[in-house]
């Protein structure tokens, strides 16, 4: 298979389209994809990678949704199943270090509680730790939210953001196609739903990034499409900061998989991803799913983020991920260093905090 | 000298000498040591296949004089979990291993003390009487103990060995071949030169070895390259190495301690052996030590070898990383990465090609 026209558009700055993205993915040469990806990388964010000091929170595992990839939602009363009061979210908030500079907080879909809790969960987090940017629900999330306080998206969103939300996470894309997505999440909001939420916040003047699980029963022109309808989103809105793809992982979900992905699937969709979505300052590799060497590598192959220090990620490791629960930061730049690479960590809107040689 | 001076010369296929490997080593990036690599493989390996063996590891003792500082698995001859397999453990191991189309076993200790030469010639004799399996067994510090033990030559040793069944002999307990490193991290164990005598007389036996490297322990850069020219020198002198397979450290459990080699710090090493060893034909990835998924993405930094389904390991598990893959997961792995799969014996002969 030929590269060389599309490496021709590449290096000259030319938009890739949706051919020449199933093109990328049909071929072998892992080591072109890293090369034309390295190149787009280097001109957006020179030999920095980023990371932030986060720490995940992760309220309740009890959904009204049971998509059937996810190993870590539950019913009410069903073994396993939790769920955090406020006090129970400060005093675990509390165990976050002086450094750390994000809260992530992402959620099953609760079935009882009130739109006000959630706005009293933002202020008690903002009142008791001002400095720390509170990312927080997903497009799901908010939409479940927005349906619970009976305001639509805009003053939801509003009400959110004047408690103290400070930007969105990605999660919940999946993968946009309606027939895949039926089969994966049939109660889940539709794709064109969460671009609709994610168009209404960045237009809030909120910041989200953007996801895609793949490794499942999807087909390498639904990655396309996903990364194509999200390009078009940002060509408006601008509102995306990075894009994370999600590598599937199978264990104690109802969908039955051989394995994980595999090590040229991980790095071919993070150089396509870096190579399609033209208009996304950052790819992101989240080690949690990937792991700590794929991550590395993954350095060579478009990606110039890999997420956080991430204390106590509970999602992941239901579904058998193996890393531990969390690296700390001077492991973070000695990966970084190791791959040749300038460690930069950053705050959740990417000012840089401190740099590395 | 700079980096593209040695790309012309590896494209000219011409020889890299040490100071050319340590530029590489020190300034190329992952990508250019990974397009070097594959320019090489691609020469040597036009085909695009990649091989596999199905054998097990029957490690017939963990007891061990030589105590090294790396290893997580011998033990004291006193100790409460040291062992020695019996006769009916090891046949019942090789049976099973046929039954799932094995075509070697790899037998290696711990350095025993008191077993002798005479104890591994009734071994692979009886073994060889019983089964149609590759013993491909006795890393050359065991052979160097048996001989001393015995106060006979290497030579002989090698001979009484060959003529009671030993096949081939793998590539172990190379570690770093320079002494300064081994006096820290394996001072019991034999020297550099005595591991490349082994080796030499073995090929001159006619029996086939592997040669390994375990890096990413007290190694400088330099070593690394010393270690690659050092078995590319024995290699134009004897052609009786069939692959080189390097492995990174494994920490856990071990009194030496310390953090393992990064994956990019391991695919760098393994393109920079394919670009040396121009006369080493084979290059294993290790899927044992790496995971399956840099194992796979090693394909493209230089590895035309997926190693051993390894029914059986011991060694690695016991520094704590216990990655496993069946034969099922090999095969599909391969042709996720746009080749095709081999079952290969001993010689790198194959024996059937996966559709």
């Amino acid at each position: 298979m030929n590269l060389d026209p599309i490496n021709n558009k590449v290096l000259s700055g030319q938009r890739l389209s949706r051919e020449d993205g199933i093109t990328l993915f049909r071929s072998h040469d892992l080591l072109a994809l890293g090369r034309m990806a390295s190149h787009v990388a280097m001109a957006k964010n020179g030999d920095r990678v980023h990371f932030v000091q986060n720490m995940h929170i992760n309220p309740t595992n009890l959904c009204v949704n049971r998509c059937k990839f996810c190993a870590f939602s539950r019913s009410k009363g069903e073994p396993g199943a939790y769920e955090m009061s406020i006090d129970d979210i400060l005093d675990r908030a509390r165990k976050a270090g002086p450094a750390v500079r994000e809260f992530h907080i992402v959620s099953g879909l609760h079935p009882d509680l009130p739109f006000s809790w959630y706005l009293d969960m933002l202020r008690a987090l903002k009142k008791e730790f001002p400095h720390i940017h509170i990312k927080a629900f997903t497009a799901v999330e908010i939409d479940y939210l927005a349906k619970l306080s009976g305001l639509g998206l805009k003053d939801t969103l509003l009400l959110l953001r004047e408690a103290g939300l400070g930007s969105l996470p990605g999660g919940g894309a999946e993968i946009f196609n309606p027939t895949v997505r039926t089969t994966l999440c049939a109660e889940k909001i539709s794709g064109d739903r969460w671009l609709e939420v994610m168009e209404i916040a960045h237009r809030s003047g909120l910041k989200s990034n953007a996801t895609m699980l793949y490794g499942h029963i999807e087909t390498v022109e639904d990655r396309i499409d996903h990364l194509i309808r999200l390009r078009e989103l940002q060509d408006w809105t601008g509102g995306f900061q990075a894009f994370i793809p999600l590598s599937f992982h199978s264990q104690n979900t109802e969908i039955k998989k051989s394995s994980y992905t595999t090590g040229f699937d991980d790095l071919r969709t993070l150089a396509i991803s870096r190579l399609l979505l033209d208009n996304f300052d950052h790819i992101k590799a989240y080690w949690v799913m990937l792991g700590e060497k794929i991550t590395q590598v993954s350095l060579s192959f478009g990606v110039d983020d890999i997420d956080g220090t991430v204390v106590e990620e509970r999602i992941t490791r239901m579904a058998g991920g193996t890393t531990d629960g969390s690296m700390t930061r001077d492991e973070l730049v000695d990966l970084i260093k190791q791959a040749g690479k300038k460690p930069v960590e950053r705050d959740t809107v990417y000012n840089t905090v401190r740099t590395w040689e | 000298m700079g980096i593209e001076h040695i790309k012309k010369k590896v494209a000219g296929t011409e020889r890299l000498d040490a100071d050319e490997g340590l530029v590489l080593l020190r300034q190329a990036d992952l990508l250019t040591l990974g397009e070097l690599a594959g320019s090489v493989r691609k020469r040597l390996h036009p085909e695009r296949v990649v091989t596999f063996i199905v054998d097990r590891n029957i490690n017939y003792t963990n007891i061990c004089v030589n105590k090294c500082r790396f290893c997580a698995f011998y033990r004291e001859a006193d100790s409460p979990d040291a062992y020695v397999l019996t006769r009916e453990e090891i046949y019942k191991k090789i049976e099973e291993t046929i039954a799932l189309g094995g075509t070697q076993i790899l037998m290696q200790g711990g350095v025993h003390p008191d077993l002798g030469i005479e104890y591994f010639e009734d071994l692979f004799s009886s073994i060889k009487s019983r089964y149609t399996i590759q013993v491909h067994s006795l890393s050359p510090s065991e052979i160097s103990h048996v001989a001393r033990k015995a106060k006979i030559s290497i030579t002989d040793a090698l001979k009484r060995l060959k003529a009671s069944g030993l096949d081939s002999i793998p590539g172990g307990g190379a570690e770093i071949l320079v002494d300064r490193v081994r006096e820290q991290v394996s001072p019991n164990k034999i020297r550099w030169r005595e591991w490349m005598e082994v080796m030499k007389e073995a090929h001159r036996l006619g029996m086939p070895t592997t040669a390994t490297m375990m890096f990413g322990g007290l190694e400088t850069q330099e070593e690394i390259v010393q270690h690659m020219v050092r078995l590319r020198d024995l290699q134009d002198e004897t052609r009786g190495f069939t692959a080189f397979i390097p492995w990174t450290y494994q920490p856990g459990n071990t009194e030496l301690g310390g953090r393992p080699a990064t994956a990019v710090e391991y695919l760098k090493v393994l393109a920079l052996s394919r670009i040396m060893l121009d006369n080493i034909t084979n290059i294993q990835a290790s899927w044992v030590t790496q995971g399956a998924k840099i194992a796979q993405v090693a394909l493209e930094f230089g590895a035309n070898d997926f190693g051993s389904t390894m029914i059986e390991e011991n060694v690695v598990a016991a520094a704590g990383v216990s990655f496993r893959m069946t034969r099922q997961e090999i095969v599909s792995i391969i042709k996720d990465a746009g080749y095709t799969p081999a079952q290969r014996d001993t010689r790198y002969n194959i024996l059937a090609m996966e559709k």
